[in-house]
């Protein structure tokens, strides 16, 4: 089965579960008021802090819908069938990995206006915003799709994503929330570059690596 | 995954005798660097966890460099001993990093005022704690032995390949730690307890995985031993009726 073919059944799974999608949409909401709660309503304080805010929200979201995304393909053993297709591990992580990304930078980006309006932030450079979005729902994406892949499979598989996924995205969370902060409140030392370029490796090195190791996660 | 049936008992008296050498040389290390070295000029009697601290970073980095051979060992030949070191040198590594953030806090306290300081070095010891740790739940969270020997693999190459990574983030990030210690970068009465507990604590974390490494075959051994025979019920009637 080719990269294609795997998009196509990955976008068409997503489409008819979308109310999944605003549900964790939701949960990030919840997540970012909650968040303007326990730093108190001093307004300066909240705008210093909302990058960061912003980035733990898509972050406790990116768990719940990677724990998600690998149910319609263990309920019914489905992988096993399609990897008997033959279908080609990597292409399936691709495809899944890829449409995962897609999902988590449209969250991040719908939980852009809510951050606007809660913290008061001034929005200089959407589009470079949305960039850094992308980037990072991806460095979120390819370790976390691969984690979901085993931890679906475990037992307590609730508690095990978080559990590995947290500590290895750290480069992900820094690189991500600097470079949202140089954007939100201007850049004049020109750091943004280097940040994004780390983004940039980390996505380079994960989705590469995953990629060569998910047939080891899904073999029998 | 190869069978069982390579997977022999293991036995032979060499860790312990490694752990015996090491345990006296740690001591014989810690007795020097307490009493006979003499102070530090600027950090008095505080600078002496050195002694001990330094030598934890470096087998505690060295336990998870291992970790990350027996990884690729494993996906690459498949053979379950290496399976075994794998679980043995996580577990040593993720005692030994604990050890070093506990050292790093109380040494911290006195010389730099606060417990914890968001140092790369510091930050990268306590990311990759939390990550192994990850790991040592991944495994108690599977029960099929060949799964849990793939996948405790892969997420180690991937937590390993993020070190250089958290390292470069944290530290562009914030900075403070002092530069490295090495015999080379203290004095030379400092080497001879530095120099002899790094070689105590060493020889102390190859005794520690070659037997947390046994501990873990024979557990697999039994594991993958084929299930004695079913315990043969008596035939029963068929029941009829039921709850109702």
């Amino acid at each position: 089965m080719s990269l294609a073919a795997a998009l196509r059944k990955e976008g068409l799974v997503q489409w008819r579960t979308r109310a999944r999608f605003l549900a964790v949409l939701a949960f990030g909401a919840v997540t970012l008021l909650l968040f303007s709660f326990a730093a108190g309503p001093d307004a300066a304080t909240l705008r210093r802090h909302a990058p960061g805010f912003l980035w733990l929200a898509l972050m406790l979201s990116s768990t719940l819908a990677l724990a998600e995304s690998f149910q319609a393909e263990f309920e019914q053993r489905a992988l096993e069938g399609l990897l008997l297709l033959p279908a080609s591990a990597r292409s399936l992580f691709y495809g899944k990995a890829l449409v995962n990304a897609a999902q988590l930078a449209l969250l991040g980006t719908a939980l852009v206006p809510l951050t606007v309006v809660l913290y008061d932030v001034s929005l200089p450079r959407p589009g470079a915003l949305v960039g850094v979005i992308v980037l990072g729902a991806a460095g979120l994406s390819a370790p976390g799709t691969l984690y979901a892949a085993m931890s679906s499979q475990a037992r307590a598989r609730q508690m095990l994503l978080p559990l590995l996924l947290f500590p290895l995205v750290v480069p992900v969370l820094l690189s991500a929330v600097k470079g949202t902060a140089l954007l939100l409140a201007g850049d004049p030392m020109g750091q943004l570059p280097s940040w994004l370029l780390l983004l940039a490796a980390f996505d380079a090195i994960y989705w590469s690596l995953c990629g060569l190791l998910f047939d080891r996660v899904v073999e029998e | 995954m190869t069978e069982s049936a390579a997977l022999p008992p293991p036995r032979g008296p060499l860790p312990w005798v490694a752990g015996g050498l090491g345990l006296a040389l740690l001591a014989a290390g810690s007795w020097i660097g307490l009493f006979e070295a003499p102070a530090e000029q600027h950090m008095g009697d505080v600078q002496r966890i050195m002694y001990v601290h330094v030598p934890t970073a470096w087998n505690a980095m060295l336990a998870f460099t291992f970790a990350f051979a027996c990884a690729l060992l494993v996906l690459w030949r498949g053979d379950w001993r290496w399976d075994c070191r794998l679980e043995a040198a996580i577990e040593v590594g993720v005692v030994l990093s604990a050890l070093l953030c506990i050292q790093g806090a109380i040494w911290a306290r006195p010389t730099w005022g606060v417990w914890w300081d968001w140092d790369p070095r510091l930050t990268t010891t306590a990311v990759m704690l939390f990550a192994f740790i990850g790991i040592l739940a991944l495994r108690r969270f599977v029960d099929d032995p060949s799964r849990r020997a793939a996948w405790s693999a892969v997420a180690t190459v991937i937590a390993y390949a993020d070190v250089p990574l958290v390292y470069f983030s944290v530290r562009w990030w914030n900075s403070l730690h002092q530069m490295q210690s090495t015999p080379e970068t203290v004095s030379s009465p400092f080497h001879l307890p530095l120099r002899m507990n790094a070689f105590g604590v060493l020889l102390l974390t190859c005794a520690f995985i070659s037997l947390r490494a046994r501990v873990a075959q024979l557990r697999l051994r039994e594991e993958l031993s084929p299930p004695p025979p079913a315990w043969a019920a008596p035939a029963r009637a068929p029941a009829t009726g039921g709850a109702r």
